[in-house]
């Protein structure tokens, strides 16, 4: 990104002006060797949104942004739905609430390094991984519905989980108002056979190792200490997700002349909330989002199963389940007023801090747990919402590395082969169904996620707790 | 035109792009753009028929349609696709899709495709023959 087109507020943050029909000015969040390596299409497409009607404050990018469709990947923009505000299927993206969740095991490296081999290989067994994976519950109707309106806590209600594992949610794991009639009947015949699947791409089920602690009280609050071994599960609403964002973004695209919206560019394609459209797609999409908090419990369940045959005593509690992919209706202070608006977060982890009544009692004193995946090879982070979070990008932090290089570069760098024994040879076993798969995963296509991290504290956008080494990669 | 299909680089995600003397062959080259996102075509037997009929209020948007009602069936049946046969009236498409079942050792699929986007979304008459390409998110 050419830096002369903007205006630095601070170390890691960036401006530009309103200008050419912005309503509100865009603001990167990254270092400046972050901001260099960013595409110009990033602030292409930060500045169209901030062209969007009843957008609040800023169309915000947050370190790891990308380019994206519509809205950058990393992009957080909120509307004022009493303004003109609008909801974008492209704001939200087409693996709706696809996110990460964390679990503890309570066991240390040396415990997993005995097992390692086997303990893959079962993971890697029972748990449905890649292009054309199945699970092994079908829904039928009834049961579908009861799954889009009732999420984590639908599927905890059948035995998948507990009610701790609630808590530990967003949501405490069912989005209100979801409304599976806006849910097309394709949507829902996809997603028949794919609860409790990972799916493919940057999906992934890892086991890891704490390796280093920053933030000794957080990791406290968070029951995290140097040496423990967590569970971490990427994934999202599957196919019925899928589904839904490609429907609601061609009848967007099509009907925003309808709706009088002038879109700089037709990727933007959103509807005013206040539209019968608008009205739809935000209760499909909560339908999707408790599809991927269902999803992620379903896996759990699983993961807790393998692990039990080789540790009998571990319980696996849930540290916590966020979600990088969603337009929520949240309640923020701007300009010294509350008000309500519909956060956009594309590629962009909410990170309330502390104190925040979402957050359960044992998680409130540190802030949120922020969860960012990185790649296979490097590692992942815990990181906790900062107070100040709100007033820079509506209480919002990264979700991952982001990649640096496109799938179709990486499949010409590396082998598959070569990446599966360069990663055995550093003590991470990867078991994946493609070996294509791994080579356009390879850990060199991702930006460096320690960059993005570092970038994120020192925005104020969230805090380092811990850092995270894979052991094991189930990749799908 | 030579019908032919390729890639083209989208950040996180994969553009496809088809060539074809006609409109319609251009879908087709699309669409078998679309199946080497997941894996090789020429792996891919023509066994099976899916039918398709789609409309949308211009050619871009048709264009969409076509990948993602391809990209649904795949999802449902399974399915990988080797060929594709399209008749375009308008804006609205009539075709059909031969493929067999997915096989995950002898397809090795490298990832799934979500849906197809509107970046990038272009379908032109070029010298020659006509152009039609997206990018899909994967």
């Amino acid at each position: 990104m050419d830096l002369r087109t903007l205006h630095r507020l601070a170390p890691c943050t960036w401006e530009m002006p309103p200008r050419d029909g912005m309503n509100v000015p865009a603001v990167v969040y990254a270092s400046e060797a972050l901001v260099r390596e960013m595409d110009e299409k990033v602030r292409e497409q930060a500045e169209n949104v901030a062209r969007l009607p009843g957008i609040v404050s800023a169309s915000y990018a947050m370190p790891d942004a990308h380019w994206g469709y519509g809205f950058p990947i990393g992009g957080v923009a909120a509307f004022d739905a009493e303004a003109g505000g609008v909801v974008s299927a492209g704001g939200v993206g087409f693996d709706i609430s696809c996110g990460v969740r964390c679990l503890h095991t309570g066991l240390k490296r040396a415990d997993i390094l005995a097992v390692q081999q086997p303990l893959a290989d079962t993971l890697f067994k029972h748990i449905p991984a890649g292009v054309g994976s199945t699970g092994a519950i079908h829904l039928n109707s009834e049961q579908m519905h009861d799954m889009l309106t009732g999420g984590a806590r639908w599927a905890v209600a059948h035995g998948w989980g507990t009610a701790a594992d609630l808590e530990r949610t967003e949501e405490h794991g069912q989005m209100p108002h979801a409304k599976p009639g806006c849910v097309s009947a394709l949507a829902k015949a996809r997603q028949r056979e794919e609860m409790g699947t990972l799916g493919s791409g940057n999906h992934y089920l890892e086991v890891q190792e704490v390796t280093e602690i920053f933030d000794t009280a957080a990791a406290g609050a968070f029951g995290l200490a140097a040496g423990d071994v967590m569970v971490m599960i990427h994934c999202g609403s599957r196919g019925l997700g899928h589904q839904i964002g490609s429907e609601f973004l061609l009848r967007m695209a099509a009907e925003a002349p309808v709706h009088g919206l002038h879109l700089p560019d037709r990727e933007l394609a959103c509807a005013p909330i206040h539209s019968q459209l608008g009205q739809e797609y935000l209760g499909a999409m909560r339908a999707a989002i408790n599809c991927a908090l269902a999803n992620r419990q379903i896996l759990t369940h699983l993961v807790r199963m393998v692990f039990s045959t080789r540790f009998p005593a571990a319980r696996l509690p849930l540290l916590y389940d966020v979600s990088h992919n969603t337009c929520k209706v949240e309640h923020h202070r701007v300009e010294g007023r509350l008000v309500e608006l519909h956060v956009h977060r594309k590629g962009a982890t909410r990170a309330f801090g502390p104190g925040h009544p979402e957050l359960p009692p044992a998680l409130r004193p540190a802030g949120q747990p922020v969860l960012v995946g990185g790649s296979m090879g490097t590692g992942s982070y815990v990181l906790a919402g900062n107070a100040s979070s709100e007033a820079l990008a509506f209480s919002s932090a990264c979700h991952g590395a982001g990649r640096a290089m496109s799938r179709h570069q990486a499949q010409k760098t590396w082998q598959g082969r070569s990446v599966l024994d360069d990663l055995a040879r550093r003590g991470i076993l990867v078991r994946s169904p493609s070996l294509r798969g791994l080579a356009e995963e390879a850990p060199g296509a991702y930006k460096d996620v320690a960059a993005v991290v570092d970038a994120t504290q020192a925005a104020g956008l969230a805090r380092k707790v811990a850092r995270l080494e894979p052991l094991i990669c189930i990749k799908g | 035109m030579q019908s032919h299909w390729e890639h083209f680089d989208h950040g996180a995600d994969i553009g496809v792009r088809g060539f074809g003397a006609t409109e319609a062959a251009a879908f087709e080259q699309a669409a078998l753009a679309l199946t080497a996102v997941v894996t090789d075509p020429d792996t891919v037997r023509a066994m099976d028929r899916v039918d398709f009929d789609c409309e949308a209020p211009d050619a871009e948007l048709l264009l969409v349609h076509w990948l993602n009602a391809v990209i649904s069936q795949m999802a449902l049946h399974h399915m990988l696709f080797a060929r594709f046969q399209v008749q375009i009236h308008g804006h609205r498409l009539k075709g059909q899709a031969l493929g067999e079942t997915l096989s995950p050792t002898r397809h090795g699929p490298a990832v799934e495709v979500k849906g197809a986007t509107v970046t990038a979304l272009r379908v032109a008459r070029l010298a020659g023959g006509w152009v039609a390409q997206t990018v899909v998110d994967v």
